[in-house]
């Protein structure tokens, strides 16, 4: 059993719901990134989704394309990034730990190489946005193998045919885009999101996770009442970025921040 | 080679290369536009009215020229130059443009982005818009709207709202992420016309199939002015529309070379250029695989080029498969070697081209000499220079 199926096994058993913070690797500076880590656990994090800095973001909104350029002039790639996942693990061996960010990297370091570098540092997913499933079958393979998960995303007009499609290709956990757009974006509506929920979940058994727009405690916990996670990105990353001179502080208010968000979606 | 080049398959491989590789809220829109595109590239109807308008509204055919002082000059073959700079708005782009804004009317989309680097697709994208009544957003790299500002005029006084793209390194990659981020925003409303054979499948295709006008046309018409093919057909490659263009209805002919010209910048060895398929390697970026411009960790490596046109890490995946299976050479041409061509054709034709096309006829000028004169080649004038007066001036330190 893959730590991601267990843990969300776990939450289940307990009748909890996985909080699943996302940061992009290296920012604001690479020494921030793995105690960060740590400390999002102790706020209750579930599972971590560790962003991979990347040069041509397109899938992200502003908050999330500053942050990887923030770590790209630290030189933070895909290998560095694998480097703080190894570092995280040394005293972490519970928290799963995904990989987010785009194709390229991995294309470059070549499938097999990234999977066994993945293996290396224990990762236990990959989610690659520019990846679908269509195109998917040689990494999901090799990723596989080595006992790591592809999760693929979801989107609001993605078909009932596609999400089988995803159940069938992807594991761990499916991560539902809640809208149409970039990170960050604008407006999400719990309602329509509820709604698309239980379609997806006619198709898969997969444990869904929500993201893209939650902003608050008060989302998060809307959203906890139907889905198996909540996803939290661009938020936390606008607290690094109000304090790039204090980073200090950008780290206490991201665990303020979470500790409210479990609080709230444990309700 | 076999006998029938029939590529891409029916997911969008050439090869390795091409393919879907976008965000999963684009693919109901990729599926769309694919079926789109499937249906209406068969339908007589459509097909008429393409043609009608490229006959009646871009002015085509346009002439193929034989450029005969050059030619003598260099004193090799003889130089035929496809005049894709006399085509309304003054380049190539509108073939392709006139033909994804049939489709969208087709489609029933109200509004219509695009992404832009010199300008002429941009500007080419403002003028079917304009003529359809439709909305249209041009995303153009801030370094871009600063060295293209005429064409930044030009799309405003056709309506266009032109959004300066100031993230990553403000050129054209930069607008294409852009244009990404809102089709993903606004993807129900929304026909994306990408001006270059790059993007996810169908677009490669699709884009190839439109501007292939220039290929039939410049194999017609070389074959009633000299009674036979020609030997090297020769264009610019960016994205590798113009050149894909030209090169598609010869493919089968074996006995034509094609050459594909990349921005070598300040020297491939500086590595300040923008030559992926000379100096780069595959990956994927923007939708499909093919060859870029990256760095060991799968960065995207800033691209340099005098010619905002070729400023693109990346190259449509068609031209990746044609340099791997070898039926088309890629070569590339310097800042400063584009420039000579640029100042021979004007001064010898009395034709301003395009910074973009002056690679092409720079390495034509090499080509040209090692063959002998009873040989042809094509090159592709892919549009004029009226937009590069400012850059020129700016590089040759002249003042008015």
């Amino acid at each position: 059993m893959s730590r991601l199926d267990h843990t969300f096994a776990q939450l289940k058993t307990s009748g909890r719901k996985a909080l699943i913070p996302f940061i992009t690797a290296g920012d604001p500076e690479p020494g921030f990134t793995v105690p960060m880590l740590h400390d999002m656990v102790k706020a209750g994090a579930d599972i971590i989704e560790l962003g991979v800095p990347f040069s041509d973001p397109m899938a992200d909104g502003p908050v999330i394309q500053r942050a990887s350029e923030r770590a790209l002039a630290h030189r933070v790639g895909l290998r560095k990034t694998l480097a703080m996942a190894t570092e995280f693990r040394k005293t972490n061996q519970t928290t799963p730990l995904v990989l987010m960010g785009y194709l390229n990297p991995i294309e470059i370091m070549g499938y097999e190489d990234f999977a066994n570098a993945a293996q290396r540092a224990d990762i236990d997913g990959v989610l690659t946005v520019d990846l679908p499933p269509e195109e998917s079958a040689e990494c999901v393979a090799l990723l596989r193998a080595r006992g790591i998960d592809q999760i693929f995303l979801l989107a609001p007009n993605t078909s009932a045919e596609r999400v089988r499609k995803m159940d069938e290709v992807g594991s761990g956990y499916l991560y539902y885009v809640s809208l149409k757009g970039v990170t960050g974006a604008g407006h999400l509506d719990t309602r329509d999101v509820a709604e698309k929920l239980a379609l997806i979940r006619q198709n898969t058994a997969l444990p869904v996770g929500v993201g893209f727009g939650v902003k608050d405690a008060e989302t998060a916990e809307t959203l906890a009442g139907f889905a198996d996670g909540v996803v939290i990105g661009s938020a936390l990353i606008s607290k690094i970025e109000a304090h790039l001179d204090d980073p200090g502080r950008a780290r206490s208010e991201i665990i303020t921040l979470l500790a409210s968000i479990r609080h709230a979606i444990d309700r | 080679m076999t006998d029938h080049y029939d590529m891409p398959d029916a997911r969008g491989h050439f090869g390795p290369y091409g393919g879907i590789f976008v965000a999963e809220t684009l693919m109901p829109a990729i599926t769309e536009l694919n079926q789109a595109y499937q249906r209406y590239l068969q339908d007589p109807e459509f097909i008429a009215e393409l043609d009608a308008d490229l006959r009646d509204y871009v002015g085509r055919p346009s002439p193929l020229y034989h450029a005969q002082r050059w030619s003598q000059a260099l004193g090799g073959a003889q130089i035929y130059l496809k005049r894709e700079d006399l085509n309304h708005t003054g380049a190539h782009k509108v073939n392709n443009t006139v033909g994804q804004a049939l489709l969208a009317k087709r489609m029933g989309k109200t509004r219509i982005i695009a992404e832009t680097g010199a300008g002429q697709h941009g500007v080419a994208t403002a003028t079917v818009a304009a003529r359809l009544g439709l909305e249209c957003v041009v995303y153009m790299g801030a370094v871009d709207v600063a060295r293209q500002a005429l064409n930044v005029y030009r799309m405003k006084l056709l309506g266009a709202t032109v959004v300066a793209v100031e993230s990553g390194s403000k050129t054209l990659k930069d607008a294409l992420n852009e244009a990404l981020r809102d089709w993903v925003t606004h993807i129900d409303d929304t026909f994306y016309i990408i001006g270059t054979v790059a993007g996810p499948h169908p677009y490669p295709a699709m884009v190839r199939d439109f501007q292939a006008v220039i290929g039939r046309e410049a194999k017609q018409q070389c074959l009633a002015q000299t009674g036979r093919l020609p030997d090297a057909l020769v264009a610019c490659v960016g994205g590798g529309s113009n050149a894909i263009g030209l090169f598609y209805p010869f493919i089968d002919d074996e006995s034509v070379k094609f050459y594909g010209v990349e921005a070598a910048g300040d020297g491939i060895a500086t590595g300040r250029h923008s030559a992926p398929l000379s100096a780069g390697r595959p990956g994927v970026l923007h939708g499909n695989r093919t060859y870029l411009m990256a760095d060991d960790d799968g960065e995207i490596i800033e691209t340099h080029s005098i010619s905002a046109g070729l400023d693109y890490p990346g190259v449509g995946p068609e031209h990746a498969w044609l340099k791997d299976i070898g039926r088309a050479d890629y070569v590339s041409i310097t800042d400063d070697e584009a420039l000579q061509g640029f100042h021979a054709l004007t001064r010898m034709e009395g034709i301003i081209p395009a910074l973009e096309s002056s690679h092409a006829l720079a390495y034509a000028a090499k080509l040209a000499p090692t063959l002998g004169k009873d040989r042809i080649i094509v090159v592709n004038l892919s549009g004029r220079g009226d937009k590069d007066m400012h850059t020129i001036m700016q590089r040759e330190g002249i003042r008015l």
